[in-house]
């Protein structure tokens, strides 16, 4: 036991719990952690607005597998926060974040910069809590991080009132953490792997349609052993594209709204699906009663209430997706012989040989294309964030990764400037990798006063934006499905990104050829500021293949 | 929704603030429709005990379990077993009784439904009345031609019969 400040206490027990990095702003309600933290080793990085903050936090943690942080004042410091908090809680990251609040003696008096953080963040958080007492401050900070790295992740709030930081108190950094009501099931049942073993015995077409669960439980191995022990082929959702290498002969890719011709068909081929840490989002699955319609299914989720929740499945299996797989293969592997799946693996390959030369039948300088130059030249070990939209789903469809926790991307919320905010952060996390936001010119503009945090923080990133000054998805359903009418999508080729990097102190480079790219994104890669590379592309490029909101995964459009 | 049927659900939670907000947001942000809900203390200080009644399908109230379940500070939930249950609900109904004859009438009614008179006016009655939701929902009906001027329901609480489950 110490006498110390709850300021004090805070910043000590985020050293206990190995924080390197805090991203935040701060302002009046937070003042007194701030005033610690100018004395404190911990890497500050100052953002420009807490959504970006937030979106750091997240990316550092995706990046890492690591809790983020990320630390605002009282008010709209705070609430700036909640689209950021909204995003990792729909995609399952563990964020910790620290919002300053008034004095307890004026909460619910409606003082200077007072806001219910807590009432606003409690749909949007795995958990949340507001400390009353300098004392509580190791307790609740365990808590919040063990909370939001256990079981299936998301982020946690601490709300801080001011006198609460100020409080001299008698802390124990050595105190338990005990949360009755909170206990994560990471042991898989061993009837039901029995049961999911006996339906993988008998599959004549099996296939796996891996999400996010795979990344987080860092299962990629295990997937790929089973995958290639099954002969199954491997959809993946956008969450858990990188979870197996996507040159693998088994790789399907993107499955639904935006999946690979492959993974679509496929789905409706299969007679055994085996899902893992997926959440069957109408955006994965399509119109659901069609989804994978003569197949028995199989849910490995270490979330019990997402068993069931969207889809009926004949086998759950509530565990952790590492061990899962490993129970799931070593059962197999005893009863498993291999099978002759001649004709389901020709299908396969069929499949992925016909999508391959429709997108190499393109001419010009497509988006498609320009991903396959991005990966080229990219190392293996480059890390991926993508924008929302358009830039997002060619990203996804044509970017291959070969890692886990290489391609970061909103999935759940689909928030537009959250790629910028999460490269910064997944830098900061892996400082020696090259981090490049795919980027369209809606989406970056929404956070791209962050530049002035990547450049004085000296956190280069590399932003290619491709530019067709519209809001292009949105312009692409309205082509589609809206008669062609552009209602509110024309951004008018503003700003001149070149400038705007410069005017920062950033580097601006425009590359209009394919030639001129590779250059830029060369000079990029050994620039040791961040780069801004704006790529004009024509406003008429649609991103296909597409399946209309709603459809079944068979509805697939392409041209 | 023929399938539909009630469903008591007993949960065991952390008596603390926000508690009940954070349960009552998570069944309005999963569109969970759920008729009743009874809140109070437990054998121990540091927990509640939430009573929900919900009508709905298996499907449903699973889902509405495991989102329950899911919540940091709910220990424990079960669905309870109707046969199985002591289900209780408290009314307070103020009847209109502008004469001697009305008054009289409802006394009557309330001693045969077991109910206390709390309260009285001369034009009303206030009847207390516990029993099952069924046995209420009687006793109201026969008011009705009284004139309900004022009327309060508990919701429901209940206890598994027997030894203790919810541990």
């Amino acid at each position: 036991m110490v006498m110390m400040t709850g300021a004090k206490a805070l910043v000590e027990t985020l050293k206990k719990q190995k924080v390197n990095a805090i991203f935040g702003i701060p302002g009046g309600a937070m003042i007194v952690v701030y005033d610690v933290l100018y004395e404190s080793d911990i890497h500050h990085i100052l953002m420009r607005h807490e959504q970006c903050a937030a979106h750091a936090a997240d990316g550092y943690a995706r990046a890492s597998g690591r809790v983020g942080v990320c630390m605002a004042t009282s008010g709209p410091g705070a609430t700036n926060l909640v689209t950021g908090i909204a995003n990792a809680y729909m995609d399952s990251s563990p964020v910790v974040a620290f919002t300053g609040q008034v004095p307890t003696s004026l909460i619910g008096r409606d003082a200077f910069q007072e806001v219910d953080i807590i009432g606003i963040t409690t749909p949007i958080t795995k958990c949340n809590f507001q400390v009353r007492k300098a004392a509580e401050i190791p307790k609740i900070v365990k808590a919040a991080f063990y909370i939001a790295s256990s079981g299936r992740p998301g982020p946690v709030l601490v709300d801080l009132p001011k006198d609460v930081q100020m409080e001299t108190a008698e802390v124990d950094f050595d105190c338990g953490v005990e949360i009755p009501g909170y206990k994560p099931n990471y042991e898989p049942h061993p009837l039901q792997v029995k049961k999911a073993v006996d339906l993988l015995v008998e599959a004549e077409r099996p296939l796996i349609l891996a999400g996010g669960g795979v990344v987080i439980s860092g299962a990629s191995k295990e997937l790929v052993a089973l995958a290639e022990l099954l002969m199954a082929p491997v959809s993946t959702t956008l969450m858990g594209k990188g979870c197996i290498p996507e040159t693998h002969p088994l790789a399907l890719g993107l499955i639904g709204m935006h999946g690979t011709i492959t993974s679509n068909q496929l789905i409706h081929e299969t007679d055994v699906l085996l899902a893992v840490g997926v959440r069957f989002s109408d955006r994965t699955t399509g119109k659901i009663e069609e989804f994978c319609p003569d197949a028995k299914i199989i849910h490995i989720d270490v979330d019990p209430a997402e068993i069931g929740k969207n889809i009926e499945v004949e086998v759950p299996l509530v565990a952790d997706a590492k061990l899962a797989l490993k129970e799931i293969y070593g059962l197999l592997l005893r009863r498993f012989k291999r099978k002759e799946r001649t004709a389901w693996m020709n299908r396969v390959h069929e499949l992925k040989r016909q999508f391959e030369e429709k997108v190499e039948s393109e001419t010009g300088v497509k988006p498609p294309k320009l991903m396959k130059v991005i990966r080229k030249i990219l190392p293996e070990d480059a890390i991926i964030t993508t924008e929302v939209g358009q830039n997002q789903m060619w990203a996804a469809l044509y970017l291959k990764v070969y890692k886990p926790r290489t391609f970061i991307s909103s999935g759940g919320l689909g928030t537009m400037g959250f790629g910028f905010p999460a490269a910064i952060g997944a830098k900061v996390a892996c400082p020696n990798v090259p981090v490049v936001d795919i980027a369209g010119d809606g989406s970056f503009i929404m956070t791209e006063q962050d530049l002035a945090a990547s450049v004085a923080g000296e956190i280069p990133v590399i932003v290619i934006v491709l530019n067709n000054s519209m809001l292009g998805m949105v312009a692409q359903w309205q082509r589609l499905f809206f008669g062609g009418r552009y209602s509110a999508v024309n951004l008018g080729g503003i700003p001149d990104f070149v400038k705007l990097a410069e005017a920062y102190g950033a580097q601006g480079i425009r590359a209009e050829s394919l030639n001129e790219f590779i250059e830029a994104l060369k000079s990029a890669l050994k620039s040791d500021v961040t780069t801004v590379i704006d790529v004009p592309i024509s406003p008429e490029e649609n991103v296909f293949p597409m399946v209309p909101a709603g459809k079944s995964l068979k509805e697939i459009i392409w041209k | 929704m023929e399938n539909n049927n009630n469903y008591i659900i007993s949960a065991i939670v952390e008596h603390k603030p926000g508690v009940l907000h954070g349960v009552s947001n998570m069944f309005r942000r999963r569109g969970f429709n759920i008729e009743s809900i009874s809140v109070g203390p437990t054998e121990r200080m540091d927990l509640a005990r939430m009573t929900i009644t919900i009508r709905g399908d298996k499907r449903t109230v699973e889902q509405l379990v495991k989102q329950l379940n899911k919540l940091v500070y709910v220990l424990k939930v079960n669905i309870l077993d109707p046969a199985n249950t002591v289900a209780r609900e408290l009314a307070l109904i103020k009847v209109n009784t502008p004469d001697q004859n009305a008054r009289l009438d409802v006394i009557s009614y309330a001693e045969i439904f077991k109910g206390h008179i709390v309260d009285v006016s001369h034009k009303s009655l206030i009847v207390e009345i516990t029993g099952d939701p069924d046995k209420i929902n009687a006793f109201i009906n026969l008011m009705k031609p009284f004139g309900i001027e004022e009327l309060a329901r508990t919701g429901i609480t209940a206890l598994p019969r027997g030894l203790k489950q919810l541990k």
